[in-house]
């Protein structure tokens, strides 16, 4: 089926609020060349379980691309019309599956050496949005803060090497109760800026006690689901005839009930939960993954005004020889191993932080847990330099957090 | 709305794929004159140093190993990263023709990219499934144009999805004339009777996803095979592999038996350890390339110390692709090389050891894809349906 065939029926399937967005934008949709629309719909067939900004961002999109002209229209869209496709994808069902209909035409756009002019595609008309509906100002500006080497006494190594550039290293700081003074001074700002989804603690652990102001996610937390959902891939990598593309698609069908969160309190929050596990590699088995990668999301999607993260020591990697020998016995962690992943982490956190707006005016913090060192990155402090300060860490959060 | 294409306007400007290739190129070239001391090639360099003659080619040998899960240039041969490649920087490039801009521009998957390496041809096949490639594979040109048997082209390949690189499914090619498969992995879980369920993390195929087990089919090595060729019982394999700590190490143990035992002219080892990164462990990743690295130099080592190799054996290492930039927000770093962006298209390849020239480096583009017509120049065989060029700095 070709875009300009749609009907309203063909969205029966989605949710009420997504199947009211999609109906309501119809006759534009009909515009819109098979290679990008999926990619909308993507977003769109989500829509319910959206967090209020990819909400807005969404309406936003929508209402910039219905005021297009049908000139217009072929200027913003006329890369993505010049793509090829296999007709098996125009076949395909992309109105009720269009994650997997983008995964499948990436696949063919990467075997016939188009992906270079999808990307050109995608990112001249990432940059024709922003200019067209750009994103709304900022109630204050952003603050990311990454806990680091809970569990490491000491390292020898080279922390915080990507980031030292940016910002001012301190290499003084009292460390005693640093996380409760950081986790303070973030209630405070969700309590001066409150906005649902807005202000985060994610935890690579067991959370610490918190503010409910404050949107919390743990790997500890989500253990219950962990263990279900890999017991139910394991089910299915086991049956005959299974693949990764079937068993992609009952992955993607899966729903917080299925995992086991039952009576959902917060439907949003549990589905973006579940994903951070489906779609997230290595989210469910090291920790630090876990952290790294839902920092990302709740960057990427939820856009966090504050964002309090703290990795934990993951387990162990066993080595060939250890597993031959059948030794079996608790799972160990690797507090320095899990010391290194979180060092990039941090600076992975920052990277996410400064593609989204106001990025100029954000401000950053990674500290070595219950040690003196820390980075400090904000528009106010020097850039590359070293400072002896014998602070703590709530002096520190009031310098960086304006 | 979210297109995997769309750049990052984080801390670095946009540049174009080509601009950020040369700059990787660059780096490199810049990093191995100051550290290295390898001097830039020149148009006034003189003549290959090749030994030409029959007589030479039929005792010539090649080895190549290919990193499945590339590299990037800040874990590897940028300044902040060379402290996790010593052998390669110090013991290997010195003596090395050492090629900084080497792109794919096929597709990123590791069985893919690896077939393409070996065909000659960006090949389209299912990364995920175990089918052969479609072009003739650099091991079916040499079996056939110089009339070798089927022991002296062999390949040692990471996981079972492998088992069919040995040969294609061209007309004129095909069954029973390509290499034989070595499969690791498959003679571990074979040896260890079955008892899996400890091993299933290691005999995992595929880190990029947990479902990756195809069939198996096609040349592997049976286990009796393990006391035929590599001679070796089950109870000294498995009393050696338990002295390992990773499939890399086995392969290159298994290697080393075939180099001892059989003397392959052609031998094709491809590692595998670093996509441990598709974990998202950072110092997994990391602790990955320096076992890579000890282990390139444990088989030069082996290569200068058996007589059958010694003096007479080029070597050729190249990661089969990058991985993604930090900056690519459609990406997420080292984790995977998904984006297509220039680091996870652009790497490097280092040639050493019998006709190749010592401590040069060359910046002109070539393509991963023009190894196997530069394997058939050095080899004496005609690669028909390669589409790589030659690289006039091997011949």
């Amino acid at each position: 089926m070709q875009p300009r065939d749609l009907k309203a029926e063909h969205f029966a399937a989605y949710p009420p609020e997504a199947r009211r967005e999609a109906t309501a934008h119809l006759a534009m949709f009909r515009q819109l060349p098979l290679s990008f629309i999926p990619s909308l719909l993507r977003e769109v067939i989500e829509y319910d379980y959206k967090f209020p900004v990819e909400r807005k961002a969404i309406d936003r999109e929508l209402a910039s691309l219905s005021a297009l002209s049908e000139a217009q229209v072929e200027e913003w869209f006329g890369e993505f019309a010049g793509l090829s496709l296999a007709s098996s994808l125009e076949e395909f069902d992309w109105v009720n599956q269009p994650a997997q209909f983008v995964e499948q035409q990436s696949a063919y756009l990467w075997s016939t050496h188009q992906l270079d002019a999808f990307r050109k595609a995608a990112t001249d008309y990432g940059e024709r949005l922003n200019l067209a509906a750009p994103p709304e100002p900022l109630p204050t500006p952003r603050l990311g803060i990454a806990v680091i080497g809970q569990g490491v006494t000491s390292f020898d190594g080279h922390l915080f090497r990507n980031l030292r550039k940016y910002g001012t290293y301190f290499s003084q700081l009292k460390p005693d109760n640093g996380l409760e003074q950081l986790l303070a001074g973030v209630e405070n700002r969700a309590r001066t800026n409150p906005a649902p989804y807005a202000h985060w603690y994610i935890d690579g652990g067991q959370a610490v006690a918190h503010s409910e102001s404050v949107t919390c996610v743990s790997y500890r937390g989500l253990d219950q689901v962990r263990t279900t959902l890999l017991k139910k891939m394991q089910a299915q990598i086991s049956r005959p005839g299974m693949g990764p593309e079937e068993l992609r698609t009952y992955i993607a069908r899966l729903t917080p009930a299925d995992v086991g969160m039952e009576e959902p309190s917060d439907p949003v929050l549990d589905r973006f939960q579940l994903k951070l596990l489906t779609e997230g590699s290595g989210t469910q088995i090291f920790s630090t993954t876990f952290v790294q990668w839902t920092t990302r999301e709740v960057l990427r999607r939820a856009q966090a005004l504050t964002l309090i993260v703290r990795f934990a020591p993951r387990q162990r990697q066993r080595p060939m020889n250890e597993l031959l020998s059948n030794t079996h016995g608790d799972t160990e962690l690797d507090a320095a191993g899990s010391l290194v992943d979180a060092d990039m982490g941090a600076y992975y956190h920052w990277i996410n932080q400064q593609r989204l707006a106001g990025g100029d005016r954000s401000s950053f913090i990674v500290w070595f847990e219950a040690h003196g060192q820390a980075i400090a990155i904000g528009p106010t402090l020097p850039r590359g330099t070293e400072s002896g300060s014998s602070i703590d860490l709530a002096r520190l959060f009031s310098l960086v957090a304006v | 709305m979210r297109l995997e294409g769309i750049s990052a306007t984080g801390p670095h400007r946009a540049e174009s794929s080509w601009e950020a290739a040369c700059r990787f190129s660059r780096s490199r070239r810049d990093f191995l004159r100051g550290a290295a001391g390898l001097a830039l090639s020149s148009a006034l360099m003189s003549a290959s140093p090749l030994v030409r003659g029959e007589s030479v080619r039929r005792k010539r040998k090649i080895i190549v190993i290919t990193f499945g899960g590339g590299a990037r240039d800040q874990e590897t041969f940028a300044p902040e990263g060379q402290e996790n490649i010593p052998h390669l920087l110090n013991e290997l490039a010195p003596q090395s023709s050492f090629f900084t801009h080497v792109t794919n521009q096929g597709i990123l998957g590791h069985y893919v990219a690896t077939a393409s390496l070996a065909t000659g041809v960006y090949e389209t096949l299912n990364n995920f499934s175990a089918v052969p490639p479609e072009h003739p594979t650099v091991f079916e040109y040499f079996r056939k144009d110089l009339k070798r048997p089927s022991s002296d082209a062999w390949v040692v390949a990471p996981s079972n999805g492998f088992n069919r690189i040995g040969e294609s499914d061209s007309r004129g090619f095909g069954a029973g004339q390509g290499a034989r498969v070595i499969l690791p992995k498959h003679l571990l879980s074979a040896a260890h009777g079955g008892s899996t369920t400890d091993l299933e993390h290691l005999l995992r195929d595929n880190y990029e996803t947990p479902l990756y087990t195809p069939q198996l089919g096609g040349g592997e090595v049976e286990l009796q095979q393990l006391e035929m060729i590599l001679k070796l019982s089950v109870d000294d394999f498995m009393a050696h592999a338990r002295t390992l700590s990773s499939p890399d190490e086995l392969s290159v143990y298994i290697a080393r038996q075939l180099m001892k035992e059989e003397s392959p002219s052609l031998l094709w080892i491809t590692m595998h350890d670093i996509d441990v990164a598709h974990t998202g462990a950072y110092s997994l990743y990391v602790d990955a390339i320096r076992r890579t690295d000890r282990l390139c130099a444990e088989i030069w080592k082996a290569i200068e110390s058996e007589p059958e190799y010694a003096g007479n054996t080029t070597l050729f290492i190249l990661p089969d692709f990058g991985r993604d930039s930090d900056y690519d927000a459609g990406g997420n770093g080292f984790q995977h090389h998904r984006t297509g962006d220039a680091a996870s298209r652009t790497t490097w390849m280092m040639a050493l050891g019998a006709g190749v020239r010592r401590g040069v480096v060359y910046d002109d583009p070539m393509q991963s894809i023009d190894l196997v017509p530069s394997l058939g120049a050095m080899m004496g065989f005609t690669p028909t349906q390669a589409q790589g060029k030659l690289i006039r700095e091997l011949v």
